[in-house]
């Protein structure tokens, strides 16, 4: 009565159990693994902060003689389920381009993302990661240095006697500015 | 391909081991009284999966797991639904680990040689109660934090070693972040890993000693693969469709309202595979017997017991009528569970304070996730804070606490109490609105209870007035009560009636005057204007929450009753209730609770 399973009377048969038995198999496996993929990938649905126009600082504050000065960005901000009303985002140069304008200077490195530190001695920007360094205005100011543009402005509005700006992130490491969503 | 194979092959062994795997013997071939262990390893596999990407969303502090849990299930694309399986699927294997005992005691597969095989058995099952048990606290809502506090108490009963043992689960002498990353490693490291370990040992087991086949065989002996495969699979697919049901008809494992030590929470009960334990440690004779040690009894000595049992069937089975004893073991142990589980649940069933707690701990769970819904998302101190200062959880609970003992609300004590006293101050649902108002100023109900019934002023000058004089007014300035009854709430100036008050604007005008005219209600009161001789509560500004606020921070202020204040307390006065509780109870009284207009979006601000 012990019949030898490798000389099953029907081959067909056995196929068809068997493709049955692998589908059930990874179906079983899929349900799960999907709806844990489904959740894992959710980061890619949302995105990141809209770029609001922000209150910065008092005109006033930024110095005549064209010296950058530095400024932190306080603005609300969401970190999954925390929803903040005003915390720290990020820091920017201030600098005088001329008698009435004002430009912003993102601290982020192009190159990799350190922050980028400004030189009162050398009257210019200096990033201790891999030694990019920037004139005054962001632009960059020496071949070695090996960031792939200049530092990233920020959009500026003076609105009476405050400094409004366009606070956004940009994608490190490549020519082009992209904004991060 | 054939060669790939063979290069792997060659250097692991790969074929041997799948053959191994694939083509154990089975006497008599597929049958469908084998497939519970493959379902709960199964089980076990989806709980592996769903718990480790439940892992990566999953934050274990006392200011953040309950938050991370409500980003899973409410914010993330899906996350109901994992959590949803992880939960059910938890539950599914609680049921298939008992028919998988049932079916190893009927068919005898416990006795020699496989008792080391079946005593990994019982490891497995206490393990995967113990998942269970850790897993309920984790959410950290008001319902897994009830349940693992008695839990970690009954912890403590144990002799000597009790109170010690409480603290090293517990993390501390008392609930918090430490109680959750214990509670987690325990759940997501620990027991997991000596689950696999039991398995691995279980299943190695089985193979050694080979399916215990079922006699008589009815077709010939076959291999596991692919008709024992495939009846395992549609078994294990079966589970998943039950599991798939029940997540998407409850919308994924609910979610209470983030855990909150110093509000009682009377709808807490362990998951249902606990509650027949719960309600055996309810039963008299227990404290009858023992005494103070009915707990200990009751839940260690006894449950202990049982299990020494369960281990020792290998050996009662080599007695005479032993395997029967065994059998009808487990029969009256398992028609005992799910009696004392029926019991159980239909005490709760016709327990009006019960279902009151249930349907008070759904509100809440709703409640606090249409307000972080409002407010763009959660503050820092976590969501237990925006129910604390939210009038329409704290306003009801203040009132049934402080209120509720002389005031009612509609009928009842703020939270759906019916007391069986009779009320001795009047019923403040509605207040302030032209509803309750007119009832007061209507000569057949002034003195009912809802009113001044219970009240020393049943007998004062206000029921004399609406009684004998102001029907007579009434006679005489036709529609003047109702214009006068717009001007008085207008002064409320309540949340529901603010669209429509431009409209009333007339109406109101007109009322204003007869007050202090055709009514003479200035007589006593003042309205509108400063009135030192006035004698009665003012009516400038009533109902509006500034005059709630004041009078029941002292109601003896000559503004509201003064000297002739009835049993009203001063809450704030006599430091009963802060000024912000008091706020929160009359915004909550003057339906003044509409998340949208309280919780401003968080906007930037420099």
């Amino acid at each position: 009565m012990n019949a030898s399973p490798d000389s099953a009377p029907r081959p067909r048969r056995r196929f068809l159990t068997e493709a049955a038995a692998g589908a059930v198999g990874a179906c079983c496996a899929g349900v799960p693994l999907a709806s844990g993929l489904v959740a894992w990938l959710d980061p890619l649905s949302r995105s990141g902060g809209a770029g609001d126009w922000i209150e910065v600082a008092d005109v006033a504050s930024v110095p005549t003689d064209g010296t950058p000065v530095r400024v932190t960005v306080i603005s609300g901000r969401s970190d999954a389920w925390t929803r903040e009303a005003a915390v720290p985002v990020g820091v920017v140069y201030l600098r005088r381009s001329g008698p009435t304008d004002i430009v912003a200077l993102h601290s982020v490195c192009p190159h990799a993302g350190c922050f980028v530190d400004y030189q009162t001695d050398r009257k210019a920007f200096f990033c201790p990661c891999h030694d990019s360094t920037f004139a005054v205005d962001g632009s960059i100011n020496d071949p070695r240095s090996p960031s792939p543009r200049s530092m990233d402005t920020l959009g500026v509005e003076v609105r009476g006697q405050s400094v409004w700006l366009r606070f956004q992130n940009f994608r490190p490491g490549i020519p082009a500015k992209v904004a991060l969503t | 391909m054939k060669r790939l194979i063979d290069w792997i092959d060659q250097r692991t062994g790969m074929q041997g081991v799948l053959h191994e795997v694939l083509f154990e013997r089975i006497p008599g071939g597929a049958r469908w009284r084998y497939v519970w262990g493959s379902t709960l390893s199964f089980c076990f596999f989806v709980q592996i999966l769903t718990g480790l990407f439940l892992w990566m969303a999953y934050s274990p502090s006392a200011n953040s797991a309950w938050e991370s849990v409500y980003y899973i299930q409410h914010e993330m694309t899906g996350g109901w639904f994992l959590r949803g399986l992880h939960h059910f699927v938890a539950q599914a294997m609680h049921v298939l680990l008992v028919l998988h005992l049932l079916q190893v005691i009927i068919d005898g597969a416990y006795k020699a040689p496989r008792e080391v095989n079946y005593w990994f058995g019982v490891v497995l099952l206490m393990i995967t109660l113990g998942l269970g048990l850790t897993g309920y606290l984790l959410p950290w809502d008001q319902k897994g934090f009830g349940a693992t506090k008695v839990a970690t108490s009954l912890v403590g009963i144990v002799p000597g070693v009790g109170p010690a043992l409480q603290k090293l689960v517990v993390g501390g002498s008392d609930y918090g972040h430490h109680t959750l990353t214990r509670f987690f490693a325990l759940h997501a490291g620990v027991l997991p890993g000596l689950m696999i370990a039991a398995i691995a040992a279980h299943v190695a087991l089985f193979r050694k000693h080979g399916i215990t086949a079922k006699q008589p065989y009815r077709k010939p002996d076959a291999n596991f693969w692919p008709d024992q495969v495939l009846m395992d699979g549609i078994a294990c697919m079966a589970v998943l469709v039950t599991v798939v049901y029940l997540t998407v008809r409850h919308h994924g494992a609910e979610l209470h309202a983030p855990a909150d030590p110093t509000q009682p929470f009377n709808a807490a009960r362990p998951e249902w595979y606990f509650l027949f334990l719960f309600e055996f440690l309810k039963l008299d004779f227990l404290t009858q017997w023992f005494g103070h040690h009915g707990e200990l009894v009751g839940a260690i000595l006894i449950p202990g017991a049982v299990m020494g049992i369960l281990a020792a069937m290998p050996f009662i089975a080599g007695w005479r009528l032993g395997h029967r004893f065994n059998l009808g073991f487990l029969s009256v142990l398992l028609l005992g569970a799910a009696l004392l589980t029926v019991k159980s649940m239909r005490s709760d069933a016709s327990n009006p304070g019960f279902q009151a707690a249930v349907a008070q701990a759904r509100t809440e769970a709703d409640r606090v996730v249409t307000l972080i819904k409002t407010a763009g998302g959660i503050p820092r101190e976590g969501a237990a804070a925006l129910l604390k200062q939210d009038p329409a959880i704290v306003g009801p609970r203040l009132f049934a606490q402080h209120c509720a003992s002389c005031h009612r609300y509609g009928g009842h004590d703020g939270q759906g109490l019916v007391s069986s006293e009779p009320p001795s101050a009047p019923d403040l649902k509605d207040f302030g609105s032209a509803a309750w108002l007119r009832g007061l100023l209507t000569p057949s109900q002034v003195t009912n209870l809802a009113y001044y019934g219970g009240t020393k002023f049943k007998t004062g000058k206000m029921v004399r007035y609406v009684q004998e004089k102001l029907p007579k007014l009434e006679a005489k300035h036709p529609g003047a009560l109702e214009s006068l009854i717009e001007a008085v709430v207008a002064e409320a100036d309540l949340p529901v009636n603010r669209a429509a008050a431009e409209a009333r604007k007339p109406l109101i005008e007109a009322g204003r005057v007869a007050v202090t005219t055709s009514f003479g209600c200035t007589d006593c009161h003042a309205f509108r204007k400063a009135d030192d001789d006035a004698t009665a509560p003012t009516l400038t500004g009533w109902a509006s929450r500034e005059w709630m606020v004041r009078l029941v921070s002292d109601p003896t202020h000559a503004d509201f009753y003064g000297q002739r204040n009835d049993r009203m307390p001063s809450y704030l006065k006599d430091g009963r209730l802060s000024e912000r509780e008091i706020g929160l109870v009359v915004d909550w009284i003057r339906g003044d609770t509409d998340p949208a207009a309280r919780l401003k979006p968080v906007t930037a601000a420099r």
